[in-house]
């Protein structure tokens, strides 16, 4: 249901002008909630930056997701984190 | 990889009739300006609070839709977890809050001029609310409202 919150709290960043991106281990959650723009890595639920203590892949992941940001409208955009 | 086939048969039982919420239309701003120059903020849905914040109830019928503002400055090892929820392994979130809450790691890009800066105020939610009604109208533009005030250009979005 996590990820159901953060495609709501999302669209309403949306409407107020605040662009977003998020993590996703659910793609198809995402995808029905239609989540703005998202980022889906391939990590078990509870470790959406990855790895515990791994700052490099943490980085990698943020900066992934960022990357988002770039793309044109319209929305919903997924995209696979690729590493 | 996570699908919900994964999930426990209780979690799959239920998610598999369960009818989300749509965003319809889906809410699109486009950037202000690029990150380097942008105002950032962190939203998760980890239930993560201050030790002093009155932790998230798991005992409300729908899921608690509160949501904690977490100052900018916090410790992120002193955050506690409040999530309730059996539907994903905490372990390595209580090991490294970093993990679903990367404020360290935002810190520091930061610091290297990735992103423009980080906004004062961070907003953490309990994501496994079943029932969004009051998200909807209440908590989740409350918080988008704070944000709004406070001039934040861009917000990543963690869920748990």
């Amino acid at each position: 249901m996590c990820h159901q919150t953060v495609g709501l709290v999302a669209g309403e960043l949306e409407k107020r002008g605040i662009a977003t991106t998020s993590i996703t281990m659910l793609r198809e959650v995402t995808e029905k909630v239609g989540t703005p723009r998202a980022l889906f890595v391939p990590f078990p639920l509870g470790y959406p930056l990855g790895r515990p203590n791994d700052p490099e892949l943490q980085t990698r992941i943020l900066r992934a997701a960022f990357s988002l940001l770039e793309r044109p409208a319209p929305g919903p955009i997924v995209e696979d984190f690729t590493g | 990889m996570a699908t919900l086939s994964d999930l426990s048969l209780k979690n799959r039982i239920f998610m598999a009739a369960y009818r989300y919420r749509r965003l319809d239309p889906v809410p699109f701003a486009v950037p202000r300006r690029p990150l380097s120059s942008a105002r950032v903020a962190l939203v998760s849905s980890g239930a993560v609070h201050l030790p002093e914040q009155t932790p998230f109830a798991s005992d409300i019928k729908g899921g608690d839709f509160s949501f904690r503002e977490i100052p900018g400055d916090v410790e992120v090892a002193r955050l506690l977890v409040a999530h309730k929820s059996d539907a994903f392994d905490q372990t390595g979130f209580l090991e490294d809050r970093n993990l679903g809450f990367p404020l360290d790691r935002l810190r520091e890009m930061a610091g290297r001029g990735e992103i423009g800066s980080l906004n004062t105020r961070h907003v953490s939610f309990m994501g496994s609310i079943t029932a969004p009604g009051r998200l909807l109208s209440e908590t989740a533009p409350a918080a988008a409202n704070l944000l709004a005030a406070d001039g934040v250009d861009v917000a990543i979005l963690t869920p748990l």
